[in-house]
C-alpha cells in the first residue's frame, strides 16, 4: 500500500451509514421521526445528560453569576489585596486588588462565546471546502488537499502567534476568524472523504442527470447527509477552540486587554498559583469542567446519531 | 521501499520550504521591527536606524518580496540573519536552544507514546474494569485541560511532596550553574522530571485513547483466535499479533500529534523557565523579531515533517503490505 502525500494526516472517516436502520422500532403505527429517535438515544445516556446539565449551569453562572456581587471585573479593591474567599469577595482578591469571582466569570463569558462561534465557523469552512473538494475531484480536490497539508505542517498556534500583532486594537471577532481559518483541516479531510463516497450514490447521480447544478447538489444532498457528523464536529470543536484561545490569550496573542478571557485570567493568576491557589484554581477548574462537559456531550451525541460509531464502547 | 521513503522525503522538503516561506512573509507583514528602535531616549538617528534595519534585512521600506529573496538566499546557506535586538546571529541562538527543546520533546514523546500504548492496551484487555475506567476518566480530564493548568497542578503536587518531607525539586530553570560535578548532573536530572512529566501526561492521554480503541477492534478479530488455536498463550498472542496490528493506525496519529506536542512544549518551556525554541518563539513575537520567528517556524516545520517521515518508516516496519510494494 503506497501512501499518497495526502494520507499522512488521514483520520479514519466514519462510515456513512443509515442510522435509522439500526434500531427502528415503530410503536403502534406511529412512525418515529429521525430527530426524536436521536433525542431518545441521547437521553438514554446518563453521562451525556449529566454533562449537559453541568454545562447549562456553567452558562447560567457565567451570565447571571456576575449580578450576585457588586464588584465588577475591572474594579480595584486595594484594601484587600490577596485576601482569601469571604462573603465580600466570594473567591478572594488577586495581587492588584481585582475580584477573582467577577473577573473569572467575565473571562468565562468571552471564552464560551469565542468557543461557540469559532467552532461554528470552523465546521462551516470544513464542510464547504471538504464537500466541494470531494464532489468535484480533480484539480479542485488536489488544491484543497494541498492547502490542508500545508496548514497542517505548521502548528496553528505558531501561525496565530505570528499573526497576533495584526490583532492589536481589533475586535475579538478577528481572533474567531483566525482560529477557524487555521483549525478546519482535520474535519475538512473527513468531510472530503464522505463527500467522495456520497457522490457515487444513486440519488446524487439521479440529481446530476436531471441537470441539478453541482452547488445545489452539494447543498441539497451532500451536506444534509453529513449533518450528523457536522453537528458532532461543532460540539467537539467548541472544546478545542476554547483551549486554543486560552493558550493564545495566555501569552497575549489572543484576546487583547481590556477584554478578559480565560486565557488572560489564567495568565494573570499563574505566577501566584502555587502560593495563593485561590486566585488560580477556580478559573482553572471551571475551564476544565467546561471543556470536559463539551467533549462528553459530543461523545453522547455521536453515539445517539450513529450507534455503530466506536465511542459507544467507552 | 527506499524509493517510497525517498519520494516522501522530497515531498516533505517541498512542504518545509513553502511553510517556512509562508511564515516569513506573514511575519514580515504583521511584525514591526522598527518599533524596537523607536521611542528610545536619546532617540536613534534616522540614518543609523535605517542602517540597523538594513543590516538585519528588516527595513519596512524595502518590499516584502525583496526581503524574502534576500532571506531565502541566506537560509540556503544556513544563515538565518541577525536578531533584531543585539548583535547575535539567529543561528547561534538556535544552536544554543535547539538541544534544550529536543531533549524535552524526545523524552516527552518516548514516555508519552510508550506509556499511552501500554495503558491503552491494558484498558482494552480489561475493558470496563476499574483500571480501564480510571484511565479513561483521567485521560478525558487531561485532554480537557489547558497545558497551563496541568503544569500548575504538577507543580503543586511536587510542592506538597516537599512539605511532606520529600526531596526538593526546583520548579524553574534547566540547571544550576553554581553546582559542580556529580551534584550538577543529579540536580539537572531532577529538574528534568516535572517538564517531562507534563509532556508525557499529554502524550499518554492522547495515545491511550486511540490505542485502546484500535486494540478493541483487534481483540475480536479472527487472526487472534487463530493464534490462540494454534497454541499460543493469551499473552503471546496479544503481544505478537494483537498489539502489533493495533499499533498501525496509531503510527499515523503520531505525526499529527507532534504539532500539538510542540505547542505543549512551548508552555512547558516558558513556565518552567527553560530557554528552548518555544520560549524563543514567544519572546521573538513579543519583540517583533522577524528573523527569529521565521527560523523557529523552519525548525518546527522540519520537526513536524521529520515525525511524519518517522511515522512512514514505522508504518512500513509494522505493516508488511507497505514494504512489498
Amino acid at each position: 500500500m503506497s501512501m499518497s502525500p495526502q494520507e499522512i494526516f488521514e483520520v479514519a472517516s466514519p462510515a456513512v451509514s443509515d442510522p435509522d436502520a439500526t434500531d427502528q422500532h415503530v410503536e403502534a403505527g406511529q412512525p418515529i421521526t429521525r430527530g426524536r429517535l436521536i433525542l431518545r438515544r441521547f437521553l438514554r445516556q446518563k453521562s451525556g445528560i449529566a454533562a449537559l446539565v453541568v454545562l447549562v449551569l456553567i452558562f447560567l453562572l457565567a451570565y447571571f453569576g456576575p449580578y450576585l456581587t457588586h464588584w465588577k471585573f475591572d474594579d480595584f479593591d486595594q484594601t484587600n489585596i490577596l485576601t482569601g474567599p469571604d462573603s465580600n469577595h466570594f473567591l478572594g482578591v488577586d495581587e492588584v486588588g481585582r475580584d477573582v469571582y467577577a473577573r473569572t466569570l467575565k473571562g468565562l463569558q468571552k471564552s464560551l462565546v469565542i468557543g461557540l462561534v469559532a467552532a461554528l465557523v470552523t465546521t462551516s469552512i470544513a464542510a464547504v471546502a471538504g464537500s466541494i473538494a470531494g464532489y468535484f475531484g480533480g484539480f479542485i480536490d488536489i488544491t484543497v488537499v494541498w492547502i490542508i497539508d500545508l496548514l497542517l505542517v505548521l502548528p496553528g498556534f505558531l501561525i496565530l502567534a505570528i499573526l497576533s500583532p495584526a490583532l492589536a486594537g481589533k475586535t475579538w471577532l478577528w481572533l474567531v476568524v483566525l482560529l477557524a481559518v487555521f483549525g478546519w483541516m482535520v474535519t475538512g479531510r473527513v468531510v472530503r472523504g464522505m463527500a467522495m463516497s456520497l457522490r457515487e450514490r444513486d440519488y446524487v447521480h439521479a440529481a446530476k442527470f436531471m441537470g441539478v447544478p453541482a452547488l445545489t447538489i452539494i447543498r441539497r444532498h451532500l451536506l444534509p447527509n453529513m449533518a450528523s457528523l457536522l453537528i458532532v464536529d461543532v460540539t467537539i470543536n467548541v472544546g478545542g477552540t476554547i483551549l486554543a484561545e486560552t493558550g493564545l490569550s495566555f501569552f497575549g496573542f489572543g484576546v487583547q486587554p481590556p477584554d478578559v478571557s480565560m486565557g488572560t485570567v489564567l495568565s494573570d493568576a499563574q505566577p501566584l498559583a502555587t502560593t495563593y491557589p485561590h486566585v488560580f484554581m477556580f478559573g482553572a477548574g471551571l475551564l476544565v469542567l467546561t471543556v470536559l462537559c463539551v467533549s462528553v456531550i459530543g461523545d453522547a451525541l455521536r453515539d445517539a446519531i450513529d450507534p455503530s460509531s466506536g465511542s459507544s464502547r467507552l | 521501499m527506499l524509493k517510497f521513503i525517498a519520494r516522501r522525503f522530497v515531498n516533505y522538503l517541498i512542504l518545509v520550504f513553502i511553510a517556512t516561506s509562508l511564515a516569513y512573509i506573514l511575519g514580515s507583514l504583521t511584525l514591526d521591527p522598527r518599533a524596537r528602535y523607536e521611542g528610545r531616549n536619546p532617540p536613534i538617528s534616522e540614518a543609523s536606524l535605517h542602517a540597523s534595519l538594513q543590516e538585519r534585512n528588516a527595513d519596512p521600506s524595502t518590499p516584502v518580496l525583496t526581503r524574502y529573496g534576500h532571506w531565502i538566499g541566506g537560509v540556503v546557506h544556513g544563515d538565518f540573519g541577525k536578531q533584531i535586538v543585539g548583535d547575535e546571529e539567529v543561528s547561534t541562538e538556535i544552536k544554543r536552544r535547539a538541544g534544550v527543546s529536543l531533549r524535552l520533546l524526545l523524552l516527552g514523546t518516548i514516555f508519552g507514546a510508550v506509556g499511552g500504548v501500554l495503558i491503552g492496551v491494558l484498558g482494552a484487555v480489561r475493558q470496563r474494569k476499574p483500571a480501564d475506567v480510571a484511565s479513561t476518566v483521567a485521560s478525558y480530564v487531561l485532554l480537557a485541560s489547558p497545558t497551563v493548568v496541568v503544569i500548575v497542578v504538577v507543580q503543586t503536587i511536587f510542592v506538597w511532596i516537599y512539605h511532606k518531607g520529600g526531596p526538593l525539586i526546583p520548579a524553574t530553570g534547566e540547571y544550576n550553574s553554581n553546582l559542580q560535578g556529580i551534584e550538577f548532573w543529579t540536580d539537572r536530572a531532577k529538574r528534568l522530571i516535572m517538564p517531562t512529566m507534563v509532556l508525557a501526561l499529554f502524550g499518554i492521554s492522547f495515545f491511550s485513547r486511540y490505542q485502546r480503541s484500535a486494540m478493541l477492534d483487534v481483540l475480536g478479530s479472527d487472526f487472534l483466535r487463530t493464534a490462540r488455536a494454534k497454541g499460543l498463550t493469551r499473552q503471546r498472542a496479544l503481544f505478537k499479533h494483537g498489539v502489533r496490528t493495533a499499533l498501525i493506525p496509531i503510527v499515523t496519529f503520531f505525526a499529527y500529534s507532534f504539532g500539538l506536542l510542540l505547542t505543549g512544549a512551548t508552555f512547558t518551556e516558558k513556565l518552567f523557565g527553560w530557554h528552548g525554541m518555544g520560549e524563543y518563539l514567544i519572546n521573538s513575537v513579543q519583540s517583533h523579531d522577524v528573523n527569529a520567528v521565521a527560523a523557529v517556524a523552519c525548525f518546527t516545520a522540519v520537526l513536524v515533517l521529520f515525525s511524519g517521515l518517522l511515522s512512514d518508516i514505522l508504518y512500513a516496519a509494522l505493516d508488511p503490505r507497505v514494504r512489498s510494494k
